[in-house]
C-alpha cells in the first residue's frame, strides 16, 4: 500500500491539447449530428481520424509527462511542447486484475506498454484476458473505445491497446 | 572514548492481527511502554518522540497522554509504508545531531478487515463528464487506464522483471510465498502462523495475476516502537543493557530519482538499490556478511525483484538466487523469516520497526524457535509507494 502515486493537487483547468482537435470533429459523433462532440477521458488522448496520445516533452531533456509538470522532474526546465506518441508498442509488464474499484468491469488487463520508447500505462482491450493470451513482448496499437453518454448527452472515448 | 554511533537500546512489537479490544493508541502505548521496558528506561529519558500512523494521522501526542507527558518534540510522520523506518530515522538524527541521548520511535496501525487497498486517486464518477486534476480526467482513471491497485500494481514490478531476465513465472512466485508462509509457523506474534502447500497458495482467490491472496500482504493490527540511544550515553548503562544494545550501523532513506516510465509505474528498484549501496558503504558491509534479510514482501512479486536491488545476487539472477533455496531460513541469506508481510502481517506504519525488531531478536539470540543461529548482522528493508525506501542494517554489540 500506499500514499498514491500521484499528486494530490487538483486543478480544474485543461491542457487545450486535445480540445483544438476535438473540434476538428470525429466520424463517431456524425451518425447522431445533435449531440455534442464527444470527450476523451484524459487530455492527453487526441481523438479524430487517427485518435493517438500526446505528452509534454522537456525541451531541454526530452522526458515526457502525460500531466502538466511545473518544471521538469529530470532535469527542473521549464519549457515544454506537445509530441505526438508512437501509437503501436511491446507490452512491458501486465497484470490481470480481478479486484477491482466498484464499476469496473474484471477480469481486465492492464499493461505498461513500451511506445517507441515512452511508456504508457493502458488496459488492453480485444484480448482474452487469461496469461494464455496476453505475453510479455507481445506488439500492440492503440484503440478507442466508448464509455457511453452523459446526462447531457455526450459521449466519452477512452482508450487502450490491442494485439496487433 | 566515545564513538558517534547510535544504537537501539530497547524495541518490542505487538502481536500482529486483530485487537477489536484495543484502539490505535492503545496498541501504540502497549508497543511504547513494551520499548521502553526492554531497554530499561523510562518516558523521563527519552528526548524525541516519532510517531507515525498512516491512516490515522498524527498520533504521537495522544500517546504521550496515555504513557507520559514530558514535554518534548514530537515529530509526527508519514512516508507511506516506510513510515516506520522513516520514524527511527527521525530518532536516530536527533540523537545523532546531538539534540538529545535518547529518542523514541513508534508506528502502529489498525488495518483489520481494510479489504482491497486502491492506489488512493480513485473518486466517484460524476453525472457529466467534467475534465479535472492533473490529466483533465472525465471520470476516475483506476481500472480504465490500466490500475493503480497496490496487488496490480506490485503484479506489473514483478512481471517487468520476468520481462527484462525471464523466467518469473507464477509458480516461481507462488513458490515464494510458500516461503514466507513456512516461516511464519514459527513465528508467534505473527497474524497467520498456517504453512500453506504451493497448490493452496496458487489456487487460492487470484487477485491481480500473478498475486493470489496469500501471496499479498495481509492487512491487520499492530504497533512496534524503538528507544534508540548515543554511543556516549549507551556507555553509561548497564552490562546488561550495553549486552543487549543493537548497532545502527546504516540508517538510509531515500525516494525515486527521476526516469523514464516512473509516471506510469513507480520504480521501486532504482531507490532500494541507491538505498542499500548508500548502507553497504556506510556500515563496511557487504551483502555477503548479512545473516539475515528482512525485506518489503508486500506482494510476492516484490520480493523477487529486492533480492536483486539489495544485491543479494547478481544483476538479473533473482529468479535463480531463489531457486537456489538460498532465501530460506536454512539457505545462504534467509529472508523473511518473521514470515513477512505475506503472512506476519503489514499494519503499515508498524512494519518498518516490526522489521527491527525481528533482525534485532535474532541478533540479541532471543529468537527461540526461529532462531538463525550465531546471527551477527541484519538488513531491514521497507518501501513506501510514492516512493521512500527506509533501510536499515544492524549489527550484533561486541560487549
Ligand atoms: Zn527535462
Amino acid at each position: 500500500m500506499v500514499v498514491g502515486v500521484k499528486t494530490g493537487r487538483e486543478c480544474l483547468d485543461r491542457g487545450g491539447a486535445s480540445l483544438g482537435a476535438l473540434a476538428s470533429g470525429d466520424d463517431r459523433s456524425s451518425l447522431e449530428t445533435s449531440m455534442a462532440a464527444p470527450i476523451p477521458l484524459v487530455d492527453y488522448l487526441v481523438l479524430g481520424d487517427e485518435p493517438h496520445l500526446v505528452a509534454n516533452e522537456c525541451t531541454s531533456c526530452g522526458a515526457r509527462f502525460f500531466d502538466r509538470r511545473n518544471a521538469c522532474a529530470g532535469c527542473f526546465a521549464t519549457d515544454f511542447r506537445k509530441v505526438d506518441v508512437d501509437s503501436s508498442g511491446e507490452v512491458r509488464a501486465f497484470t490481470i486484475v480481478a479486484f477491482a474499484a466498484p464499476g469496473i468491469a474484471v477480469p481486465f488487463v492492464s499493461a505498461i506498454v513500451d511506445c517507441g520508447g515512452t511508456s504508457v500505462r493502458a488496459n488492453l482491450l480485444n484480448v482474452t484476458p487469461d496469461p494464455e493470451h496476453v505475453t510479455l513482448g507481445m506488439k500492440v496499437r492503440l484503440t478507442t473505445s466508448s464509455m457511453g453518454v452523459d446526462e447531457a448527452g455526450t459521449e466519452a472515448i477512452g482508450f487502450g491497446y490491442e494485439p496487433a | 572514548m566515545a564513538s558517534d554511533d547510535i544504537w537501539i537500546l530497547g524495541i518490542h512489537m505487538t502481536k500482529f492481527g486483530k485487537h477489536p479490544d484495543k484502539d490505535t493508541v492503545d496498541l501504540a502505548a502497549e508497543a511504547t511502554m513494551g520499548a521502553l521496558a526492554d531497554g530499561g528506561v523510562s518516558m523521563r529519558e527519552m528526548g524525541v518522540l516519532a510517531a507515525g500512523n498512516l491512516l490515522g494521522g498524527g498520533i504521537g501526542q495522544q500517546l504521550q497522554k496515555q504513557v507520559g507527558q514530558t514535554g518534548i518534540p514530537v515529530y509526527n510522520v508519514a512516508n507511506a509504508c516506510a513510515t516506520g523506518a522513516t520514524a527511527v530515522r527521525v530518532a536516530y538524527m536527533a540523537v545523532k545531531a546531538g539534540e538529545c541521548d535518547m529518542g523514541l520511535a513508534v508506528g502502529v496501525e489498525k488495518l483489520a478487515g481494510a479489504g482491497l487497498l486502491a492506489g488512493g486517486s480513485r473518486k466517484e464518477d460524476s453525472k457529466t463528464w467534467t475534465p479535472a486534476g492533473r490529466y483533465g480526467a472525465i471520470a476516475a482513471i483506476d481500472g480504465r487506464i490500466g490500475t493503480e491497485t497496490m496487488p496490480g500494481t506490485f503484479a506489473q514490478i514483478g512481471m517487468e522483471y520476468g520481462h527484462r531476465y525471464g523466467g518469473a513465472t507464477f509458480e516461481l512466485f507462488a513458490k515464494i510465498s510458500e516461503k514466507n508462509h513456512a516461516h511464519s509457523t514459527l513465528n508467534p506474534l505473527a497474524a497467520y502462523t498456517k504453512r500453506m502447500s504451493l497448490e493452496e497458495i496458487m489456487n487460492d482467490v487470484m487477485i491481480s495475476y500473478p498475486n493470489t491472496r496469500p501471496m499479498c500482504s495481509a492487512n491487520c493490527d499492530g504497533a512496534a516502537a524503538a528507544v534508540v540511544v548515543s554511543d556516549a550515553k549507551l556507555k553509561t548503562l548497564s552490562v546488561e543493557q550495553r549486552r543487549r544494545a543493537v548497532k545502527i550501523s546504516a540508517s538510509i532513506l531515500t525516494t525515486d530519482p527521476y526516469e523514464e516510465a516512473c509516471q506510469v509505474l513507480p520504480n521501486v528498484n532504482t531507490l532500494t538499490r541507491n538505498a542499500a549501496k548508500q548502507a553497504y558503504e556506510k556500515a563496511g558491509i557487504g551483502p555477503s556478511d548479512l545473516d539475515l534479510v528482512e525485506l518489503h514482501d508486500c506482494f510476492a512479486t516484490a520480493e523477487l525483484v529486492h533480492y536483486d536491488n539489495l544485491m543479494l545476487c547478481p544483476e538479473g539472477g533473482a529468479v535463480d538466487f531463489f531457486n537456489s533455496g538460498a532465501t530460506w531460513r536454512d539457505g545462504s541469506t534467509p529472508v523473511n523469516v518473521s514470515g513477512g508481510l505475506e503472512s506476519k502481517g503489514h499494519p503499515i506504519a508498524a512494519t518498518g520497526i516490526a522489521n527491527l525488531w525481528e533482525i534485532a531478536t535474532h541478533l540479541r539470540g532471543e529468537a527461540g524457535p526461529r532462531q538463525i543461529e550465531g546471527a551477527k548482522v541484519g538488513l531491514a528493508h521497507v518501501i513506501g509507494l510514492g516512493s521512500a525506501c527506509g533501510l536499515h542494517i544492524l549489527e550484533k554489540s561486541a560487549a
